[in-house]
């Protein structure tokens, strides 16, 4: 089939299969669909969505057919992903299953580990959640602790992870535990998907300044982990981790894209806008064009970057840069909303359902520059990397 | 629209490094500097790049050039920011040719864009009349005199003006509206003095004294002669912003390799986090003003519509990144980056020089503002 046949069959099924309620762009965190054992659909609606795209292969289109996707080439998932921007569609099912563990499951995974693990994710049966930071190991995340015995066909597993998100809702882990205790830190890590639901292992919340709280401590009490689940060979879990992490970079970039509130919504909002619909504080002004040249410049950057990754030229730790550029530039986004609104930013709790949204959105961006490996770390990384400096 | 360089594109940024490492290198801009060059460029390199059918760039087949397109005339100011190289290029192969391309009429193209593309002549473009980049304040007057023109008024700060054989002057004429006007830089009325800049290269201001034009030094070509000015300092401005981007690009590598060698505390400075950091912060910065230089440039050649918008945006962040580059070069150099020795100095002053033509990053940014409507 013709890309361009693609496109009009495309598009001609998301016009029969899309529901009206679910072309409207994702406004806050609640629109997002995460799926998982216990997910209750916001709608009927976002219930047919998913149903009707897991059937297609299409939360997951460039995944094989046989592991849940669609087995569409890139250029193909480029035209639905286009088709469905034309008409808003949302997207039907978002998760660390599919972002960061799916990637790495189809690059390290046995056949069988792939066949158990990847359809649920793709039909979002299955919620994950990412167990890689500990009290005690954040940037410096190989130093971590939590500990993995080998008692027959399973690890025993006991130690303490930190900020793992939505780990209450989630309803299995991926995690680094050290199985090789005597092994230089890098190499005794392996990379172990455990289920939460076993008596072993609790969850407790971590309130953010956001005042929302999908972050947890996870904690392991002599929790059971089979050996078939251990993705790679024992101590090969460094390498997992680095690799799922350049994805989960990518998806933060990704995420860090400019829809939503924009600073000059905001200020008309906020009615401060001159006779001429511009934004009345000159300087305020200045900083939103500095911010609009950024914005076209990083989402511009992301393109060609693709386009030279297509080209072989390859990406590595340039993602790093991204991560670093994505993130600072959306921070200002938010820093800048909140100005652009004066005192209607600060509303933090009112009658409606989206009133302290943006001030939310606000105090949430921040961690941006945190989750997913600082902008210090990133800078480092483009440092030693890209730029070759020497170490020290 | 592509971020990826064709082989033609390819095989002529390959050239052009090669040709001004040989033929152009920062110790040419010396040499103009310490001899107090009247000019301030190189005719013979002139010469030269006419020979490698640089001038013509721009310029159709038909007139003798090889009509390659904003990408390709992009790509060389580039490789000549990397090298520090003064030329009438900017001026004449970019501006002057973009205005007779745009707003000449088919008899004015045979005359010009032939002697444009074999580097017989050089073009000033003369726009600003203040300090600062305003585009709009233009009080240079034509009126009608029979049939040609008087002109009356100042320009400042004309880019390749002490060596040029013409200048096309931004006027107003008595509808108001903003004209382009080619005048012989030896007619009478005409006066110019050399400015020496920062950067070392010797623009000139214009006094334009009751000039005796001809009917035909009005560009009355295209419908709109004031939509052609605007088009051909949006191109000037790309093709600016890629000049700084070269700039930045070669104080960047500098300093890198500086970083790399410079030992203090017993080991190499580039080792220290608070330097690697900076350069790191700079390495990412540019990588925005690289895609936005690109992209500008291929704008201009496949969808022009766009051109404002693109343009102010890659002048805007070319101009920031180019003075960072030059400002952070000078302190990771450290004492010597104050020194006339080292080069370092050069590419900050040039910087801030090219930064400054055609509008600098608040300009830019300003125009960015109005484009989008707020
Ligand atoms: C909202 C949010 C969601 C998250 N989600 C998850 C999750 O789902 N799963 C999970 O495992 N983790 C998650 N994290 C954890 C995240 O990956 C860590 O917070 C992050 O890696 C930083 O570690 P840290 O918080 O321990 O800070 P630290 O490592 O203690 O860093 C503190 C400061 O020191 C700086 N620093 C540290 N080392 C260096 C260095 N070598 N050079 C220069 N500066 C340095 C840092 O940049 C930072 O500014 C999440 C974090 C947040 C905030």
């Amino acid at each position: 089939m013709s890309l361009e046949e693609f496109r009009a069959e495309t598009r001609a099924w998301l016009e029969a299969n899309c529901p009206k309620s679910m072309r409207s762009p994702i406004k806050s965190e609640a629109d997002i669909c995460w799926g998982g054992r216990n997910w209750e659909f916001k709608s009927e609606d976002q219930r047919l969505w998913l149903e009707r795209m897991a059937e297609k292969g299409w939360t997951v289109p460039t995944w094989p057919k046989e592991y849940g996707g669609a087995g569409l080439s890139k250029e193909e998932a480029f035209v639905l992903k286009e088709e469905m921007r034309r008409i808003n569609a949302r997207s039907p099912l978002d998760s660390f299953g599919i972002w960061m563990l799916g990637p790495a499951l189809l690059k390290f995974g046995t056949h069988e580990q792939k066949l158990e693990h990847l359809p649920p994710i793709a039909r979002g049966e299955i919620r994950w959640c990412q167990g890689y930071s500990e009290p005690g190991a954040g940037s410096d995340l190989a130093s971590l602790r939590t500990k993995g015995v080998l008692a027959g066909d399973h690890y025993v597993v006991n130690g303490q992870k930190v900020w793992t998100s939505y780990a209450d809702k989630s309803d299995w882990i991926f995690a680094l535990v050290r199985t090789e205790p005597e092994a230089p830190k890098h190499e005794g890590i392996s990379f172990l998907l455990i289920d939460m639901d076993q008596p072993g292992v609790t969850t407790k919340p971590i309130k953010l300044i956001s005042g929302k709280s999908p972050f947890c401590e996870t904690f392991f009490d002599d929790a059971r982990a089979l050996v078939k689940n251990r993705l790679g060979k024992a101590g090969e879990g460094w390498t997992i981790a680095k690799y799922l992490l350049s994805h989960e970079r990518a998806s933060i970039v990704s995420e860090a894209g400019f829809g939503g509130l924009n600073p000059v919504t905001a200020a008309q909002t906020a009615g401060e806008v001159d006779e001429k619909g511009r934004i009345a504080d000159p300087i305020l002004r200045g900083k939103v064009a500095e911010l609009t040249i950024d914005g076209l410049a990083f989402e511009a950057t992301m393109r060609r970057v693709k386009e030279e990754a297509d080209h072989g030229e390859g990406v590595g730790a340039r993602a790093s840069a991204l991560k670093y550029l994505g993130t600072e530039i959306n921070k200002r986004r938010h820093e800048l909303n909140m100005s652009a609104l004066g005192s209607d930013g600060l509303l933090w709790e009112g009658d409606r359902e989206e009133d302290g949204e943006v001030a939310r959105n606000w105090l949430r961006a921040r961690a941006n520059s945190i989750e997913g490996g600082t902008s210090e770390i990133q800078l480092n990384i483009v440092a030693k990397r890209v730029l070759e400096l020497p170490g020290g | 629209m592509s971020f990826i360089l064709n082989e033609e594109e390819q095989m002529l940024r390959d050239s052009a490094k090669a040709f001004l490492a040989q033929s152009a290198p920062v110790s040419a801009l010396r040499k103009l500097r310490d001899e107090s060059d009247p000019v301030g460029f190189s005719k013979q390199l002139w010469a030269s790049m006419a020979e490698m059918g640089w001038t013509g760039i721009l310029v159709e087949e038909d007139h003798g050039g090889v009509d390659m397109g904003y990408a390709a005339a992009g790509l060389l100011l580039q490789e000549m920011g990397r090298t520090l190289t003064a030329s009438p290029f900017l001026a004449t192969s970019v501006l002057a040719a973009s205005a007779l391309k745009l707003a000449g009429t088919d008899a004015q193209k045979a005359a010009w864009l032939p002697k444009i593309a074999a580097g017989e002549t050089v073009i000033a473009f003369a726009v600003d009349e203040r300090a600062r980049h305003n585009p709009d304040h233009v009080e240079t007057r034509a009126t009608k005199d029979g049939n040609g023109f008087r002109l009356n008024g100042k320009k400042r700060f004309v880019s390749c003006g002490m060596g040029a054989d013409a200048v096309i002057v931004a006027a107003r004429t008595e509808d108001d509206r903003i004209n382009l006007f080619l005048v012989d830089t030896g007619a009478k009325g005409v006066e110019r003095t050399p400015r020496r800049t920062v950067d070392s290269h010797v623009p000139a201001d214009f006094a334009f004294d009751d000039v005796k034009l001809d009917g035909d030094a009005l560009l009355a070509g295209a419908e709109d002669s004031e939509t052609a000015y605007r088009h051909v300092l949006d191109a000037g401005r790309a093709c600016l912003a890629a000049e700084s981007l070269g700039v930045a690009e070669e104080a960047f590598d500098r300093t890198i390799d500086y970083i790399k060698e410079r030992e203090q505390f017993g080991q190499p400075i580039g080792s220290f986090q608070g330097l690697q950091h900076r350069a790191a912060h700079l390495y990412s910065e540019m990588e925005l003003a690289r895609t936005l230089v690109l992209k500008a440039l291929r704008v201009l050649d496949e969808t022009p519509s766009q051109a404002p918008l693109w343009c102010a945006a890659a002048k805007a962040k070319a101009t920031a990144v180019s003075r960072l580059a030059g400002s952070e070069g000078i302190q990771m150099y450290g004492g010597v980056g104050m020194t006339d020795e080292y080069d370092i100095g050069l590419y900050y002053k040039r910087a801030q020089a090219a930064g400054e033509f055609l509008g600098d990053d608040s300009w830019a940014a300003g125009q960015v503002a109005k484009l989008a409507g707020y």
